[in-house]
């Protein structure tokens, strides 16, 4: 059987030594900055996080609680893979269009409450998408009902190629927003917001790539 | 070499907060796991190390804290901590660049120059406020470049952002420096591009010894024509800012007319990506579908399900073949398994070999890179363009050219790369979630968001494995491969690599097959509530130390120490190789001086594998240390011993680069 040490080490100030058992010893260089040194950074810091949150763009907000909406439909399209028949390929998709979606739509909730401002809050039951209870914003791209329905209804392949014509459809409005948001002043001076806009502009215009390599795939025989 | 095998104490250690504070000392107190007794400190030879850090991983469970998160480290020493000054701190740390004895560390709102000429207690020279995402930094000579791509970036330096969604005061591209007086860079020209400059790569060929090239990877908007001329959003416009990279030629002797020389369609033509075939992944979904009884085939490189609408002809043509009515048999199924490899060879032959239906409508590749390796004295760059990777020949710096290109429905988004010393391996990352998302947690995929190993046989690239830092990190931690390089251990593959709020790690990656951790360390979340900026952005190697930029806490430096997975001879030999500077994407040739060292540490690898027996290898451990100081005579004819005893060896090369390293001893 194998034996595990742990050592635990805490520091002690202006007390001397004890090396721990097996350990090579802790260097004693580099830290500089004194515990009030480091407190006062942390306030400087918290400071500058505060007024970063205080300074917000309205379009900033806007396109937030909007592409909240629209990722949030991008979950309920993922969701039927499992149950619609879906082939490999398409299930590393949509899992990861869930992942990174769901991920997402928690730090745009988050940026929005950290600001203090109204947080789409999502339910997901079935098909059906709840956006604070009521029905989702119709952003750019996003699925008509009769569109979902079709998906909703299809199976195996079909499955497989309606989801992905309507996923590029639906990227391709994510894109747009990032270009409208861009193209307004004052918006996307915010660091995370600029951050999320270029980031979802990059991944989905990487994954439109792909789906549609493997849409021809699936169309050419 | 497994973990039951490791006898000892293991080197791991939390360090508690308070660890920064200046003049602190330590003072631990260990317990055992079996049985809470201290024990006495003992030398250990090499190989009596724990191979591995202990379970659970004590990485796991960390407390949280800006400047007081919790630590585990593990094969590494922390040569020092420094935290950002109040100018800079709040405000994102970006990637490093390294100058002589000076480490320069990009943020969004400038530069810090620190003088790490004692990594025991770095100073901070020049720190130079001039705002703008993401400030990647690199040098050459007393040039030092910076990028701008986030809208708020101003060609003043200003901090007051820039409002109009057209403006002449924004600058995105390219600001140039003269750091002849590192103290005070002077501001002389501004290079603006389309899309801005989210990283950039500077290219010294070997060829030319007047200029510098810079590659800037753009993956931002494309800004409006009327805020720079010629910038074309349109995907199907020739002149599209998108689907290239932007060249900018820096005169050396007037960096003041640097401006762009070409804008290299790099991804002409790009076609359906080659793929490394069925990734671990994905061959676990195929084992599941054939375990549910459906049939499976490989078409074109991609494993996929077929479809009932293929299959049931095929298993009634298989039924009524033998004579059979009704339903088909399990041994119709069988029948049908192995027919179906040549039924799909026979389809894909048909037509064409799956080439284009229209060959003159190429499809348009990625738009964009984000990073681009170059390693010039092997003419290669390693381009993570989008959903690819590519393979560059820059021998010609202005006309890059592809000569492969691979994708993997694996990786999200190709991030950076790095070569191994001899320019036989390519390790790609995956930034999947851009950085900002917790993609560490236990039921994240180890291959999403990875490194994968690339062989590189005649110009093509051949895919291995994934590495990840396979600590389970929390939901408030942004975690997924990022930055790194390559560290000179002689005759091995080994980097180490920044992973957000993962912490950093070193590994070994000799084996393309088999890449295993070495070393780590990693802090609690930066925020104990929700996700906080923090974690590293980069680390690099630098002349004997690890260097790494956290975003939140400042510049940390650490140092390898002796392990189960290195000696200390290999580490005295990695310190043997000295740079002038370093940038984030420019890989230098690790060049080995001569050594006692670097011949102990071959000895050492000897032992490791098994290459030579344990009474020859103390023989030429005796026989190093009566030269070493003393009389080299007797080299010469060890050199040839060794060479005569290679072809006996199971390591035959590895004895012959001992035998190399101690005939160059003996010169």
């Amino acid at each position: 059987m194998k034996t595990r040490h742990t050592c635990i080490t805490t520091v002690v100030f202006a007390l001397a030594t004890a090396a721990c058992a097996g350990s090579t010893p802790e260097p004693q260089t580099g830290p500089r900055a004194s515990a009030e040194e480091l407190a006062e950074l942390e306030r400087l810091y918290e400071a500058r996080a505060d007024s970063a949150r205080m300074n917000v763009n309205e379009a900033d907000v806007r396109f937030m609680t909007g592409m909240i909406s629209h990722h949030a439909q991008a979950l309920v399209m993922a969701a039927m893979a499992e149950t619609h028949g879906a082939s490999a390929p398409m299930l590393i998709l949509t899992g990861r269009v869930t992942n990174a979606q769901t991920d997402e739509i928690n730090l745009m909730q988050g940026w929005l409450r950290d600001r203090g401002r109204p947080v789409p809050e999502v339910e997901i039951d079935g098909t059906e998408l709840l956006i604070d209870g009521g029905p989702p914003m119709r952003m750019h791209g996003m699925l008509t009902d009769q569109q979902m329905r079709e998906l909703d209804e299809a199976r195996g392949t079909e499955w497989d190629r309606l989801f992905l014509t309507y996923m590029i459809q639906h990227h391709e409005g994510a894109v747009a927003m990032v270009a409208d948001l861009f193209g307004t002043d004052g918006a996307a001076n915010d660091d995370i917001a600029f951050k999320l806009a270029s980031d979802i502009q990059v991944d989905q215009i990487t994954e439109i790539r792909r789906m549609k390599l493997m849409l021809e795939e699936l169309t050419s025989p | 070499m497994t973990p039951s095998t490791a006898r000892s104490a293991n080197f791991i250690h939390r360090l508690a907060p308070l660890a920064l504070v200046a003049g602190a000392v330590v003072f631990s107190a260990c317990a055992s796991a079996s049985g809470g007794m201290p024990m006495t400190p003992t030398q250990q030879a090499p190989m009596a190390y724990d191979a591995s850090p202990g379970d659970p991983d004590p990485r796991i469970g960390l407390g949280a804290g800006l400047f007081d998160a919790e630590e585990a480290i593990w094969n590494l020493e922390w040569v020092s901590q420094s935290p950002p000054p109040p100018s800079f701190v709040g405000s994102t740390n970006s990637d490093l660049a390294f100058l002589g004895d000076y480490a320069m560390q990009g943020n969004y709102d400038g530069v810090m120059i620190w003088d790490i000429s004692d990594p025991a207690n770095p100073t901070l020279t020049t720190e130079y406020v001039c705002p703008a995402s993401q400030s990647d930094v690199s040098v050459y000579g007393n040039l030092m470049f910076v990028s701008g791509e986030g809208t708020s970036g101003r060609l003043d330096c200003g901090d007051q952002g820039v409002q109009e969604a057209v403006s002449h005061h924004r600058l995105r591209g390219i600001r140039i420096f003269d750091i002849s007086d590192v103290r005070s860079p002077e501001y002389i020209a501004n290079v603006q591009t389309c899309r801005g400059s989210h990283t950039h790569t500077v290219l010294k060929s070997p060829s030319d010894d007047e200029n510098v090239y810079i590659y800037v990877s753009g993956s931002s908007s494309v800004r409006p024509e009327e805020e720079l001329e010629g910038c074309v959003a349109a995907g199907d416009d020739p002149a599209s800012a998108l689907f290239r990279i932007e060249v900018i030629r820096v005169p050396l002797d007037s960096p003041e007319d640097a401006a762009i020389v070409s804008s290299p369609r790099i991804f002409q033509d790009l076609v359906a990506p080659e793929t490394h075939g069925a990734s671990p992944a994905d061959e676990r979904m195929m084992e599941e579908a054939v375990a549910r009884g459906e049939f499976v085939a490989t078409i074109q490189g991609q494993s996929m399900v077929l479809p009932p609408q293929f299959i049931q002809p095929q298993l009634q043509r298989v039924m009524r073949e033998r004579g059979g009515t009704g339903t088909p048999t399990a041994a119709d199924s069988a029948k049908l398994r192995e027919e179906i490899p040549g039924i799909i060879e026979a389809m894909v032959s048909q037509q064409g070999g799956g080439e284009d239906e229209d060959p003159d409508a190429p499809r348009p590749g990625p738009t964009q890179c984000h990073d681009i390796t170059v390693y010039p004295e092997i003419g290669l760059a390693g381009g993570a363009c989008g959903g690819y990777g590519l393979l560059l020949d820059i021998r010609d710096p202005e006309n890059p050219v592809r000569i492969d290109a691979v994708a993997d429905s694996n990786f999200s988004y190709w991030h950076s790369a790095t070569f191994n010393n001899d320019g036989t391996k390519i390790l790609f990352t995956d930034e999947w979630g851009g950085g900002g998302a917790p993609k560490c947690r236990i039921d994240d995929p180890y291959e999403w968001g990875a490194d994968a190993i690339f062989t590189l046989e005649e110009g093509r690239m051949v895919f291995h494995e994934y590495f990840k830092m396979d600590a389970p990190q929390t939901s408030i931690e942004n975690c997924v491969a990022h930055n790194g390089s390559l560290i000179p251990i002689p005759g091995r593959d080994v980097m180490v690599q920044g992973w957000y709020q993962g912490g950093i790690n070193v590994f070994d990656w000799t084996d393309p097959d088999n890449p295993i951790e070495i070393a780590f360390h990693d802090r609690g979340p930066s925020d104990a509530d929700s996700q906080g900026p923090g974690g590293s952005w980069s680390v690099y190697w630098y002349n004997g130390v690890l260097v790494n930029s956290e975003i939140s806490r400042g510049l940390d430096i650490f140092r390898l120490i002796p392990s189960y997975y290195l000696t200390q001879n290999e580490i005295d030999a990695s310190n043997t190789v000295r740079l002038d500077y370093l940038n984030a994407q420019g890989q230098p040739q690790y060049v080995f001086p001569p050594s006692f060292a670097l011949a102990r540490a071959y000895v050492d690898q000897l032992e490791r594998s098994g290459g030579l027996s344990a009474g020859r290898i103390a023989e030429v451990r005796a026989a190093l240390a009566d030269a070493d100081g003393g009389s080299r005579n007797g080299l010469s004819g060890l050199a040839n011993e060794l060479d005569r005893e290679a072809g006996s060896s199971s390591d035959s090369a590895k004895v012959r680069t001992l035998a190399g390293a101690v005939r160059d001893l003996s010169s």
